[in-house]
């Protein structure tokens, strides 16, 4: 495509210069068709005015259906003033009335008119874009067909003559793509959009038909009609193929953080944060908004179950302020309800939102929701989109979503836990009566993640994670936590208390123990003396009858000397 | 010249009123140089002398295409009597043009 340049007319509709690579073919006439409602109409009144206000390309435009006034009057609301761009020349509009009562047709004829009236106006101001708004209603106001038959063919050709890029629209036939089965042929380019209805949702489609002599993307693409006009969303690139950043970003919850090797998300990552009802989702969120804002990244916060006042409400009773940053421009709260539109529609949105307010952080509470606008797999398909999208942007992004099953393995979350970088998961523990939460990190790319179950505290100072409390009866909580660890202390006290008792106890038997030892002592000692007494008086006993001896001995010697001590020893 | 409402012409003459009508063509095209002669032919024969007719050129006068409604061409408007009646094609389906203009009953 780089050496052949097919002159192309840029539309200026969002997203559908993308599709078409470029625009609409220059200097020829191109068919926009579809039922009624689609938005052929204004997606042709703004090719001319994004034509006049961004390309300086004057437009006519000859509306076959509407008055010029009601015309001005219906795309005010998009913020087109058509008035003031005809009151500078920059496009006029011919409205062109034709009442089949009115007329009577009395033989051949030709629409001269038509070309004489929209010549004028082209070189009235030098138009060089042009929409027919509806031709085809030409039709129900002639009888001849083969007139008019050949009459349009001549108009198609008239206009390549003439230059001008025109914007052609049909009500859509019923096998074919206009009623009149005339236009497509001879248009170079056929745009079909759809209004389609499923589920109760309306979703508008657009697809390019045919395109002469260029590429083009042949899928179907929603498109979105708001304030702002037609924003048509191609598909973005799904070739995994997005910078990636080791840089971090901090969850909010410092204690969250540590688990997170101490320093957080890796930035343009996406994060899952799911859980049953009631266990602190929308809390996570907002704290990871706040911190995103205190750390002066921009935020948007999507909504799709509670108002934004609310989320402020609720959140500010956790010391979230987060009314402080909306007001600072830096948080934006987009809430609508999932049945708004359809899936495409809720990316298309989306993408605008993002493209305009360019943040780096925007959360998605809860992506559970969209599941009543599309299957499972819709959802996934819309998912991977965003968050490839969201990657390109380098767009850190929290989902949250709702679990409805207690059992986490068999619980999925739309399926797209295989998709993001991290998971949180956020868990009921009922016991005692009572419901505590807690928290753990099912996943979390590229990092050496805590594998611990910590439990999640919400307070008035916002949120916190503990560890929770490995009792001998298992993991316990909450309340019970606070419990085992009360009744921890009161038995160290009583234990305490107990030592001591006991160890009085031994001092005062030792004390009684050691006393009678005394006594015994004593006794024994009295009893040692009782005995040394006889003994002692044996002793005296025995001394002294020997000592009487001798005396008599002594005594006896007197008379006969030695043999008396002699007989004594023999005796 | 395409201006010509004259009311006060528009008395009954011989029992009938002045038929204003213009004729838009465009410019010498085997259509408007039919519609011409077949209009010609149907007031003389019908109208006599209580009508007016005035034939204009699209061509020359661009301006004219956009407020008098113009898409098909050529174009007969009757301007009066009311109510406003318009025919288009080359006039040469009589019956219908004098149906048309009210000169015979479109009941018959």
């Amino acid at each position: 495509m780089e050496k052949y340049n097919f002159p192309k007319t840029l539309t200026g509709i969002k997203g559908l210069d993308e599709i078409t690579e470029g625009g609409i073919p220059q200097g020829r006439p191109t068919l926009i068709c579809g039922g009624p409602g689609c938005g052929k109409t204004l997606m042709s009144i703004e090719f001319i005015v994004r034509g006049a206000v961004e390309y300086n390309e004057p437009g006519v435009i000859m509306a076959f259906e509407e008055k010029a006034e009601e015309l001005e009057m219906n795309v005010a609301s998009l913020g087109f003033d058509l008035k003031a761009l005809r009151d500078n020349k920059m496009i006029k509009i011919d409205h062109v009335h034709i009442e089949r009562s009115e007329i009577e047709e009395t033989g051949e004829y030709d629409l001269d008119g038509l070309f004489i009236r929209l010549g004028y106006a082209i070189d009235s101001i030098g138009a060089k874009r042009v929409v027919l708004d509806t031709i085809e209603n030409l039709f129900s106001g002639l009888n001849n067909q083969a007139i008019l038959r050949s009459e349009l063919r001549r108009l198609f050709h008239w206009l390549k003559e003439k230059g001008v890029t025109a914007v052609i629209t049909g009500e859509r036939g019923d096998n074919a793509l206009t009623r009149q089965g005339l236009e497509e042929y001879v248009s170079d380019c056929v745009i079909l959009l759809e209004h389609r209805v499923i589920n109760q949702i309306s979703t508008r489609l657009l697809r390019v038909v045919k395109y002469r002599g260029s590429v083009h993307g042949t899928n179907e693409y929603p498109f979105l009609i708001d304030k702002d006009g037609i924003s048509v969303l191609p598909v973005t690139s799904l070739l995994l193929e997005s910078e990636v950043s080791s840089e971090r970003v901090s969850s909010g919850i410092p204690s969250l953080d540590k688990m997170l090797e101490g320093k957080g998300f890796y930035r343009g990552s996406s994060i899952l944060v799911s859980g049953t009802a009631g266990t602190g989702k929308t809390s996570i969120a907002a704290s990871f908004a706040n911190q995103a804002c205190l750390d002066k990244k921009r935020c948007v916060y999507m909504a799709f179950e509670e108002s934004p006042k609310q989320i402020v409400r609720n959140m500010k009773s956790i010391g979230f302020d987060l009314d402080k940053h909306v007001s600072e421009g830096i948080l934006e709260f987009h809430a609508f309800r999932p049945t708004l539109y359809g899936l495409e529609m809720h990316l298309v949105a989306i993408h605008k939102i993002i493209k305009r307010f360019k943040p780096q952080v925007v959360i998605l509470d809860p992506i559970t929701n969209l599941i009543t606008v599309g299957s499972v797999s819709e959802v996934k398909a819309m998912l991977i989109r965003l968050i490839d999208f969201l990657q390109e942007e380098q767009i850190t992004v929290m989902f949250t979503a709702l679990t409805l099953n207690n059992i986490v393995n068999e619980q999925t979350d739309e399926g797209v836990s295989s998709l993001v970088d991290a998971w949180l998961l956020v868990r009921d523990i009922e016991l005692n009566g009572e419901r505590n939460r807690g928290l753990y990190i099912m996943k979390s790319r590229g990092m050496k993640h805590s594998n611990q179950v910590r439990e999640f505290v919400i307070s008035d100072e916002g949120l916190n994670l503990v560890d929770v409390y490995l009792g001998p009866e298992g993991v316990v909580v909450g309340s019970a936590r606070e419990a085992q660890i009360l009744s921890e202390e009161t038995g160290k006290a009583l234990h305490g208390h107990a030592l001591s008792r006991k160890d009085r106890e031994i001092l005062r038997k030792k004390t009684v123990l050691e006393a009678q030892i005394a006594n015994l002592r004593t006794e024994f000692e009295s009893v040692e003396e009782e005995l040394n007494k006889v003994y002692m008086e044996e002793e005296l006993k025995k001394e002294i009858l020997e000592r009487n001896r001798q005396e008599m001995t002594k005594i006896r010697r007197g008379a006969d000397g030695a043999n008396e001590a002699s007989d004594n020893s023999k005796q | 010249m395409h201006n010509h409402s004259k009311k006060e012409d528009t008395k009954p003459a011989e029992g009938r009123e002045i038929y204003f009508l213009k004729l838009f063509v465009t410019g010498a095209s085997p259509n408007s140089i039919r519609a011409i002669s077949n209009i010609k032919n149907i007031c003389d024969s019908n109208l006599r002398d209580s009508y007016e007719l005035e034939i204009i050129d699209v061509y020359q006068q661009p301006l004219m295409a956009e407020r008098e409604q113009i898409i098909a061409l050529p174009l007969l408007v009757k301007k009066h009597p009311l109510p406003e009646r318009r025919l288009i094609g080359d006039l040469s389906d009589t019956e219908k043009v004098l149906k048309g203009l009210g000169i015979i009953d479109s009941e018959k």
